[in-house]
């Protein structure tokens, strides 16, 4: 077949700001999982069962079913938590919002197993020091056990990350325009899938391919200073 | 919430919306079982190939595994399903399209086989690059001294392969292999965007016609956990039943 690369060019805008749509929700579930996935694995550890029960249960149910159905559970869920929370008809909450909670919740489920070994990779001793010292449990965690945790996770949280940037390819399925799905609109438009679906695979690679070369550099530096 | 749902006739197939889950979750099931046989089989040799002394192979399934897995899946899956047709020569890729015959004589595709071979080959290829990478890590992690003890016995080193690493290895990366087939079956999911009308679009499909979402999700989700909870359940089995004692206890351990 021939290829007419122009395409490309030609829709720069779209892609561009498919692109941008991607890193904004990347950086958005990127933070909020984290955040989430902390209290997530804090809560699985501690000893109040009400608290590490429930958290057990939803981290080991998010994470046994696919991640597009969780998508399509936490897009169906969010409109009806609010609309029932405010009060609010119809258009509370629009596709956008309802793939960032969904984002959020499946890669706060991810990040908290990362995030549990970590705390746990901390020996005891050292929160009970802490305690011993006169803390209390917040700021034993906070100044004490989760700063080494999550130095001690920096190189696996890194590539969660970058599976996370591939994952964000997933909003296609509830319609929305993230890199792929610009790609995938303009294609159609153009009668060029060929031409827009290598180039994405391509720009994914670059940027995945060079994420991970990075986080093993710094994972090689890191292991030194240790 | 109204579970009686599941027992009306649903508009098409001539049956009920639970005959619609029963196929969705027999797709989902035949899409991860073929990927996985290609995966297993692939990543087994690639996993090897990247541990072995000699530079090509080591470069070739090194670049193998770095492709796959910095490309996302869904890409990919566009990229098998809808680019690959296009670049092979066009008698092959209509082809493709249109004419491949039917290898799974199954009633109630509402789908083509291309979508169903796109969907094994992507997953398969996929995950092949995963389990090259468990496969290197069996291997390196066994003690320098079993190559070297083989060789010194005369092995050659395809022998000490076959008949020292691998088999033990096999053995080590059990765990994260039900992991990996736990990740392939989830990813299944993926194949519907390509039209497979695996559980994930089948209980879309319901929720879309009846409107009884939570019900149509519920089941499904159902349905995913009682299969992992049996893929789990049956490597542990497995992997109690060819523990090499004394070796492995510590590493099933944990």
């Amino acid at each position: 077949m021939d290829f007419d690369w122009n395409v490309i060019w030609k829709n720069r805008e779209v892609l561009v700001s498919g692109m941008m749509l991607s890193l904004k929700l990347f950086a958005i579930a990127l933070t909020g999982g984290i955040f989430f996935g902390t209290l997530l694995a804090m809560a699985r550890l501690s000893s109040w069962k009400v608290l590490s029960y429930p958290a057990a249960g939803f981290v080991n149910l998010i994470r046994s079913i696919p991640f597009i159905m969780a998508i399509f559970w936490f897009y169906f869920l969010t409109p009806m938590l609010v609309q029932k929370m405010t009060g609010q008809q119809g258009e509370a909450v629009g596709p956008f919002t309802s793939a960032i909670v969904a984002f959020i919740m499946v890669e706060s489920a991810y990040y908290s197993e990362i995030i549990r070994a970590g705390i746990q990779s901390i020996p005891r001793g050292q929160p009970w020091a802490a305690y011993a010292l006169g803390m209390n449990y917040w700021q034993a965690m906070g100044t004490v056990v989760l700063p080494q945790a999550f130095r001690n996770m920096i190189p696996i949280m890194l590539t969660q990350a970058i599976i996370l940037f591939q994952d964000t390819s997933l909003v296609y399925v509830v319609g929305l325009k993230d890199f792929l799905g610009a790609a995938s609109k303009a294609g159609q438009l153009s009668g060029r899938i060929v031409e827009l679906y290598i180039f994405v695979a391509f720009v994914f690679f670059i940027i995945c391919f060079g994420a991970s070369w990075a986080v093993k550099k710094l994972q090689a530096k890191y292991a030194i200073v240790r | 919430m109204d579970w009686k749902v599941f027992l009306e006739q649903a508009p098409s197939g001539g049956m009920t919306y639970l005959g619609w889950l029963a196929s969705g979750t027999m797709w989902t099931l035949l899409v991860s079982i073929f990927a996985w046989i290609i995966a297993f089989s692939l990543g087994s040799v690639l996993g090897v190939m990247r541990t072995t002394p000699l530079a090509l192979p080591r470069t070739i399934a090194t670049t193998y595994v770095e492709i796959f897995r910095n490309v996302p899946l869904l890409v990919q899956m566009f990229l098998w399903y809808f680019v690959m047709p296009e670049l092979v020569p066009k008698a092959l890729g209509d082809y493709l399209k249109q004419d491949l015959p039917n290898l799974v004589e199954l009633p109630f595709a509402q789908f083509s086989m291309w979508e169903f071979t796109a969907a094994v080959l992507c997953l398969g290829l996929y995950t092949a690059s995963r389990v090259a990478e468990q496969v290197r890590a069996g291997i390196l992690s066994l003690p320098r001294g079993q190559t070297n003890a083989g060789l010194a016995m005369g092995f050659t080193l395809p022998q000490v392969y076959r008949f020292v690493l691998v088999p033990m290895a096999f053995r080590i990366i059990i765990p994260p292999m039900t992991s990996e087939f736990l990740t392939i079956f989830k990813n299944s999911s993926t194949a519907l965007t390509i039209g497979v009308i695996e559980l994930t679009a089948q209980s879309r499909q319901i929720s879309e016609y009846t409107f009884k979402t939570f019900e149509a999700f519920t089941a499904a989700t159902l349905i995913y956990v009682a299969i992992t909870l049996t893929v789990i359940f049956l490597m542990r089995w497995l992997e109690k039943s060819v523990a090499v004692p004394g070796y492995i206890s510590q590493a099933a351990g944990h």
